[in-house]
């Protein structure tokens, strides 16, 4: 990092130390968050960069009511909270966040509400989403959109083209594992997972991986691969809680990510070539293509049906590789996005975008609980 | 419901044992900051609006409208046949998770905005769980 651009100006520890029976974990975080901030004699709406370890991110955000646009859950044990600082300094001297919140709470002695990531009956979601028979992904994930098609009168037939269009794509991709073209009264006639999604509508579960190499943008020209510059990078959470998401037909954390990308890149929708959003289920297109500003509100369903996110002809080809619903989906799929990005700048893909200079490769976290997105180019603008 | 055993009952935390006690009264209990006004869900002993530690505990009404849901199909040992998970919107402001109960589990019958009111079942000597009925079914 640069020496002496960065300086510490908070530091508390939790107001009792020893046994601390009357809180759980996550309040040991926020009660030293709460002391911090004091400390600092800032708000907490002034905290624009977290970083946590042994709890989520997602979890300490929403808890603390935090809307960052910079996170950091690396957890490597009891150093993360240096690797934190180290990382942090660098986030802000590149001007992702101004003001970052590292905290650190254990209930080691009284375990309260320990292992207070998603899933633990202790956690929020165990206490206040766990005992109402939701089966993962598939049951909660979807929740939100009865709400988005009623306050934006999209159809189930618009639904059903987002799976139609990714099918076509992935007619052209050799590695897809779903290839034959569908139809959309055969997907809304497929079988109902959780009303009203169908299993077209639902992504596949596959095995794979991916890795990306970076370096910078001096040393990229001295390898045989065509560089793919990043041009603009955004992130932000907003709840581990899909009950708890502050709107049910537009995505905070995907709006704050894609604000805070498209001004680092300083690029127009219109220059856009080519577009990734990580599409776990077949709705994901229709918030990523609003909260992104490619689509005003509720215009998104009306936008695919007339074919513009399409092949041939498509004014803005997305999920080229066929996506999560028919090229593959591994649990966290954001990778796979990003290589097909990385195909489509080197020219490289097996449903080529002709001459894609540009390309914008939207991810999700949890459900609707995290976001980042990443703007590529294959010149350096 | 078929077994309601096969369901994992919420651990509760110093900052929310409020709420599970006030379940097990049959009180749907919310948090109000006493600086901003901001009333929010799930517990915790500050405002994540304003970070004022200055809250208080209060009994809602226990009165809704259904907000969203989906209606799983999958099978659930907890559960006889599809069911709805549903979120709903308290008449005080937050959002919690939930299921309709003494309702049709059709999108026919589980029509948005609906009015609700809250019920408390026994899941355990302890927990209480928060449901949601059709506000005439109640009446």
């Amino acid at each position: 990092m640069k020496s002496n651009s960065i300086a510490i100006v908070g530091a508390a520890e939790t107001t009792e130390l020893g046994t601390i029976p009357d809180m759980s974990q996550i309040q040991l975080h926020a009660d030293a968050a709460l002391n911090a901030v004091a400390d600092a004699s800032l708000s907490m709406k002034d905290i624009d960069g977290i970083a946590t370890a042994g709890e989520s991110p997602v979890n300490l955000a929403h808890y603390l009511g935090i809307t960052p646009t910079w996170v950091d859950g690396t957890g490597v044990g009891g150093c993360s909270f240096m690797l934190h600082v180290r990382h942090a300094a660098a986030a802000i001297n590149e001007g992702l966040c101004t003001t970052v919140l590292i905290t650190h709470g254990e209930s080691g002695r009284s375990g309260i509400g320990r292992g207070g990531y998603r899933g633990s009956p202790s956690s929020l979601s165990g206490q206040f989403e766990g005992a109402y028979g939701g089966m993962g992904p598939t049951t909660s994930f979807t929740i939100p959109f009865l709400r988005y098609m009623k306050d934006t009168g999209t159809t189930l037939e618009q639904l059903a083209m987002v799976a139609v269009v990714q099918r076509e794509w992935a007619a052209r991709n050799p590695r897809a594992k779903l290839q034959q073209l569908t139809s959309v009264e055969e997907v809304m006639s497929d079988r109902v997972i959780a009303y009203p999604f169908t299993k077209s509508e639902c992504c596949l579960v596959t095995d794979g991986g991916g890795a990306l190499i970076l370096t910078s943008a001096e040393r990229a020209k001295d390898f045989p691969t065509q560089p793919v510059y990043i041009v603009g990078t955004g992130e932000s959470v907003e709840t581990p809680m899909i009950s708890q998401m502050a709107d049910f037909s537009s995505s905070r954390a995907f709006k704050v990510s894609g604000k805070k990308a498209f001004e680092e890149a300083g690029i127009q929708h219109k220059d856009v070539d080519h577009l990734m959003i990580y599409d776990a289920f077949a709705h994901l297109p229709f918030y990523g293509l609003e909260d992104l500003g490619f689509c005003r509100p509720g215009e998104a369903g009306a936008f695919i049906e007339a074919r513009n996110t399409a092949p041939d002809g498509g004014v803005l080809p997305v999920n080229t590789n066929g996506g999560g619903l028919s090229y593959m989906h591994s649990g966290m799929y954001g990778m796979y996005a990003l290589q097909e990005s990385v195909r489509q700048l080197r020219g490289t893909a097996a449903a080529q975008v002709e001459g894609a200079k540009l390309s914008v490769c939207h991810g999700v976290g949890g459900m609707f609980a995290a976001s980042g997105t990443i703007i590529m180019a294959n010149e350096a603008i | 419901m078929a077994d309601k055993s096969k369901l994992p009952a919420p651990i509760p935390t110093p900052e929310t044992q409020h709420f599970w006690d006030g379940a097990k009264l049959g009180e749907l209990r919310l948090q109000r900051c006493d600086d901003c006004t901001h009333v929010y869900f799930p517990p915790r002993p500050f405002c994540p609006e304003c970070a004022s530690k200055a809250v208080k505990v209060f009994a809602a009404s226990g009165h809704a409208t259904l907000y969203s849901y989906v209606i799983n199909n999958r099978p659930h040992p907890a559960f006889d046949g599809p069911y709805a998970i549903a979120v709903v919107t308290l008449v005080e402001g937050p959002r919690m998770m939930t299921n309709i109960i003494n309702c049709e589990q059709t999108p026919e019958q589980l029509q948005l905005d609906m009015a609700l009111s809250v019920v408390f079942e026994d899941l355990s000597d302890d927990i209480a769980l928060p449901y949601f009925e059709p506000l005439e079914a109640s009446s």
